[in-house]
């Protein structure tokens, strides 16, 4: 087991997308194993991509059951996960291993339906919704080569002031 | 170490300010920080970070030629300054209600007795000229917890103020 090194932003490789994993070995599940240790040793880290740690593979951690309060499945091994659907959306604050220092508000849907495969190759299907839908978006998002910063909301405005409608 | 100033300038608002502004720190070696701009009634005001190796004096040497063009007040602080040390907030508050004197000072009075340590806050006067509707939003850490804060605002419904208030739980991921 091993922690591995976190890419950091303005890195370019963070803006690429990855491929899909074909190759499910022991190496493969050994390398399961450093991400999660990873994500583990960074306080408050709910979810950790591959591509985050320089390995550009469609593979996702997602656990956010430190937190009774929020709805989980517990620690979710996403190998090339795909959301087959959508409902609301819901402004969060998010922040990233990678872009440290900061955090922001984003849009997320407020729940999610997910295919994907296990570290076997089996696949998986997972209902998330709230603060873990917010994870799993987020993680998905580096797999395209998106940061939390691609998506960033304005904090001012909430409430927006309208003008006449159109009758 | 880079020495840190800040600058304030307020006025007439007008397009360019900030490119023309932003064009003579740079050109003048300094290095921008954090910064709050924004549209106030009518005028543009800044609150902008300058790192810069010179004394205060050769920076308003730099600025004022700005300033002057644009007809802007400009007010230049030494400050104590250090990028990357945010406070992330944990809770978020809305308050809305018809615009009277007063609410700002009674609603941040009850929060600050109950431990918010307010991080940002903006408000805007909206609705019309005769029926005028103030709205607030507030973003702080709540050193004793939301549940004193809810208290705290719920004394204000009584008094024609709508709070609403988020517990902001930050993903990391």
């Amino acid at each position: 087991m091993a922690v591995l090194d976190i890419l950091v932003y303005p890195d370019a490789t963070l803006k690429q997308a990855s491929e899909p994993v074909t190759v499910f070995d022991d190496e493969f599940r050994q390398f399961l194993a450093d991400l999660d240790e990873t994500r583990l040793a960074a306080p408050g880290c709910v979810g950790i991509a591959a591509p985050q740690v320089g390995r550009f593979q469609r593979v996702a951690i997602v656990d956010v059951s430190n937190n009774p309060k929020h709805k989980n499945n517990g620690c979710m091994v996403l190998v090339n996960p795909e959301i087959t659907a959508w409902e609301g959306y819901k402004k969060g604050r998010e922040g990233c291993l990678s872009v440290p220092d900061y955090t922001g508000n984003v849009m997320r849907a407020t729940s999610i339906s997910l295919e994907a495969m296990d570290s076997n190759g089996n696949p998986v299907k997972y209902e998330c919704e709230g603060f873990e839908a917010v994870a799993v978006q987020h993680e998905i998002d580096h797999l395209d080569g998106l940061l939390f910063l691609d998506r960033l909301v304005s904090r001012r405005n909430d409430l927006f002031k309208r003008k006449n409608y159109k009758k | 170490m880079e020495k840190w100033y800040m600058l304030t300038l307020v006025g007439e608002d007008r397009p360019g300010i900030v490119a023309k502004l932003t064009h003579a720190l740079f050109e003048g070696g300094c290095n921008l920080g954090e910064a709050s701009m924004m549209r106030l009634g009518g005028n543009f005001t800044i609150m902008l970070m300058v790192g810069f190796d010179g004394r205060s004096k050769q920076l308003i040497e730099l600025v004022s030629p700005v300033s002057e063009s644009l007809d802007l007040h400009l007010h230049i602080d030494k400050i104590k300054a250090h990028l990357h040390q945010h406070l992330d907030p944990d809770v978020r508050i809305s308050v809305y209600g018809a615009d009277r004197p007063g609410i700002v000072s009674e609603v941040t009075g009850a929060l600050a007795e109950s431990g918010l340590h307010i991080l940002d806050l903006e408000s805007d006067v909206a609705g019309s000229e005769d029926a005028p509707i103030y709205i607030m939003h507030i973003e702080g850490h709540a050193a004793e917890g939301v549940g004193s804060l809810q208290a705290a605002l719920s004394i204000m419904k009584g008094r024609g103020i709508e709070t609403n208030l988020t517990e902001i739980d930050t993903l990391i991921g």
